[in-house]
């Protein structure tokens, strides 16, 4: 039940607490670069979950796991600031409230 | 060197080939020399073959070009046949057939475009094809290949000129009718096969032979439903309104197709099947009557119709009429007698009105001819003794064929088919030489113009009538009765072979011999009766100008209107079936497709639209609105997985 001297409940509750910062991040902020930062967040949070579990448990895929989400989050970040670069070009703007053309 | 029998019909279908896909780019002189000149070549193939036969009388020919169709127990090869019947049959259609394909040069070349004139001479050698499949096939499936073939070609040529209303609607006519006979043809087709288990023609009739009271109740389903083929074809009654109306197509179409070959197909395929028929009595007794009543119908509407081409298409459905009435007595030697010298008399009658036609610049109402003998000589001629020849006067052809169907009716014990028989003679001559006489005697009732106009047919029109009517004259005396001799029946001799003996137990065999003073007396009486109905005729028409006629019509006005308008089968046609099928199909278009399909699936379109309509409001374009319902459906989704836990 211990991750590194630290217990696995308060790892939970930190990663927890991450998600929800992440979360309402996500859904309450306007600036598209914000947004995406809270979405890195919540990813970090289910990272630090699948960690906690992964030293508790005594587990090394885990640990592999995590770094292979770290890599891909790397080129998901390339992508999403290539899109938000994109759109920056065409709409002079990277508030989502106003990018809305997509609809009925 | 004989020619191969394929070799006939495939020459009129190259040179349909040609006609059609060169005829419109090469001009007139290349149609006329493909067009004419394939039917000439069939011709003298034909006659190679023929020859031989018809002098030392040969044993039937099969040629097997290829098998066709092999499923299962089922198998029809692509062959043809040569036998005394078919070899009548080709001798007169390529020959007559050769004739008016000469005649149609000069016919057709003055008021026809390049294309007109090319599609006219594809679809005729078209017909020919399919005429000569017809009568060559060996088995019913051919010969039904050949069948809707002529039919198909008298459809095109009746509407050739299809920018007329009434071309068009004439030939649909033609075509409709003519499926109802072609129904019967092919259920006739399934029940011989069923019967038989073939169709080749070699295998039905011999097994129907060999045991006559095995096939018995089936028998007479099939050969009435070939009959009702065979109605449909040869316009017989009630299925003869296609015919009058078939004569909005050129004349040429109307000698050759709906006069000389094509009509008589029908007769062909009762004689065809005549050990079917003669097994089936009641079969029989049905096409003597229908063909008696057809003859006696159709003679009394041409009396008073005024449309020189509609009188003969009615003499023809009457002397149909008369074929079937012989092969209903069981005289199918005097039916195929009568269709060989119906076929000159009425091809020459054709195409001498044809000739009228031309001269007048196109009139066909005769009430608007009159005194075109010196004008028109060898086109009077000929159609004098065409007509002479159709009125049943000796010694001309039409009188032996009709008195041999006469005597043959007398002889079967059948005294009201003989009397209606008799009495049709009559009024045949009367309404023939009622049409000799407006035509061609006392004066001209056209425009001056037109009487300006007037001339004699141009060569290759006129040579087709002096042969026809030659033909017309002599044709006869290859069926003298037997009064002249034993072997006088030379016609008789020939087709033997095809009628065989047939014997169906409890019946006695049908050779019906007349003693020579009643066969006189039968001649002296048919004859007497043709030529009261010729001088009628000539006192009222010609003589006294027809004021006698008018005043009999005068006197009864409702008959004769009713008569006039060929007792509006038509009308009553109209009412009982085009009328209700007008309306179901109305029912459909309206009730059935628009109402109940289309409504159908535009009331699914439009439950989909409204759906859509509603629900389109929940796609706002904001990226956050997406985010939160993501995570309301996350939330309900893990409440439902995990909640009930």
């Amino acid at each position: 039940m211990i991750a590194g001297g630290i217990p696995l409940g308060d790892v939970l509750l930190a990663s927890g607490a991450l998600f929800v910062i992440g979360l309402v991040g996500a859904l309450l902020r306007r600036n598209a670069i914000s947004i995406f930062l809270s979405i890195e967040l919540m990813m970090n949070a289910a990272n630090l979950t699948v960690l906690g579990y992964a030293a508790s448990l005594q587990n090394l895929e885990g640990q592999v796991v995590v770094f292979f989400v770290i890599a891909i989050a790397a080129a998901e970040a390339a992508v999403g600031l290539a899109i938000f670069i994109a759109l920056f070009r065409h709409t002079e703007t990277i508030d989502v409230n106003r990018i809305n053309l997509l609809k009925w | 060197m004989t020619p191969a029998l394929w070799i006939i019909p495939a020459l009129p279908l190259a040179g349909f080939l040609l006609c059609l896909f060169l005829g419109s780019r090469s001009g007139k002189s290349f149609v006329s020399a493909v067009g004419v000149g394939s039917v000439a070549l069939a011709t003298v193939a034909a006659w190679t073959r023929l020859i031989p036969y018809f002098s030392e009388s040969a044993a039937p020919a099969v040629e097997r070009i290829a098998p066709w169709i092999s499923a299962g127990n089922f198998s029809v090869d692509l062959s043809l046949r040569l036998d005394p019947l078919s070899a009548l049959m080709v001798s007169f259609v390529t020959f007559v057939g050769f004739l008016i394909h000469v005649y149609s040069i000069g016919y057709m070349r003055h008021d026809e475009t390049d294309a007109g004139y090319a599609r006219f001479f594809a679809y005729m050698n078209l017909f020919l094809f399919a005429m000569l499949t017809l009568v060559l096939a060996n088995n019913f499936l051919l010969m039904f290949v050949g069948w809707e073939g002529v039919g198909l070609c008298s459809y095109l040529l009746i509407g050739y000129y299809y920018e007329k209303e009434f071309a068009a609607d004439a030939g649909k006519k033609a075509f409709v009718v003519n499926r109802i006979g072609d129904f019967g043809f092919l259920l006739g087709m399934f029940g011989v096969f069923s019967l038989f288990g073939t169709l080749d023609f070699d295998g039905v009739f011999t097994r129907a032979a060999a045991d006559p009271t095995r096939f018995a109740p089936g028998l007479t389903v099939v050969c009435l439903l070939l009959f009702v083929g065979a109605m449909g074809k040869s316009a017989q009654i009630p299925l003869h309104v296609w015919l009058p109306d078939a004569m909005a197509g050129p004349t040429p179409v109307s000698a050759l197709i709906h006069a000389a070959t094509m009509v008589t197909a029908g007769v062909y395929v009762v004689t065809r099947c005549n050990v079917l028929f003669r097994l089936a009595p009641e079969a029989m007794f049905l096409v003597s009557v229908v063909g008696g009543v057809t003859a006696i119908f159709a003679a009394i509407i041409a009396i008073a119709q005024t449309d020189i081409k509609r009188v003969l298409a009615y003499s023809t459905v009457s002397q149909l009429g008369y074929m079937f009435l012989a092969c209903g007595v069981g005289a199918y030697v005097a039916g195929m007698f009568h269709v060989l010298t119906h076929a000159f008399f009425k091809a020459c009658l054709f195409l001498g009105s044809g000739a009228v036609i031309h001269a007048l610049g196109g009139e066909q109402d005769v009430r608007r001819m009159g005194g075109l003998a010196p004008r028109l000589p060898v086109t009077y001629r000929t159609f004098l003794v065409a007509t002479l020849a159709l009125s049943g006067i000796p010694p001309l052809a039409g009188f032996f064929s009709k008195d041999a169907i006469l005597a043959a009716a007398f002889a079967a014990h059948r005294p009201i088919l003989f009397a209606i028989g008799l009495f049709t003679a009559g009024l045949t001559a009367f309404y023939m030489f009622r049409l000799v006489s407006l035509t061609f005697y006392g004066e001209f009732r056209g425009t001056p113009e037109e009487s300006k106009h007037l001339h004699e047919a141009p060569p290759t029109m006129v040579l087709p009538l002096v042969v026809l009517a030659f033909l017309s004259a002599v044709g006869g005396f290859v069926g003298l009765p037997e009064v002249f001799g034993e072997r006088a029946n030379r016609i008789a001799a020939f087709l033997a072979p095809v009628i065989p003996p047939v014997f169906l137990p409890g019946r006695e065999t049908e050779t019906h011999h007349l003693p020579v003073s009643s066969e006189w007396l039968l001649i002296g009486v048919s004859v007497a009766v043709a030529l009261a109905g010729l001088l009628l005729a000539w006192k009222w028409y010609a003589k006294e100008n027809g004021r006698p006629a008018a005043k009999l019509a005068a006197s009864f006005p409702a008959l004769y209107a009713l008569v006039a308008d060929k007792f509006r089968v038509d009308e009553l046609y109209d009412v009982l079936f085009v009328r209700p099928f007008v309306w179901l199909a109305r029912m459909l278009w309206k009730v059935i497709d628009v109402l109940l399909i289309d409504g159908v699936l535009n009331a699914g379109a439009f439950l989909v639209e409204l759906t859509g309509d509603a629900l389109r409001f929940l796609q706002t374009g904001n990226v956050r609105n997406y985010a939160l319902t993501f995570l309301l459906g996350i939330v309900a989704l893990v409440l439902i997985v995990f909640g009930g836990m």
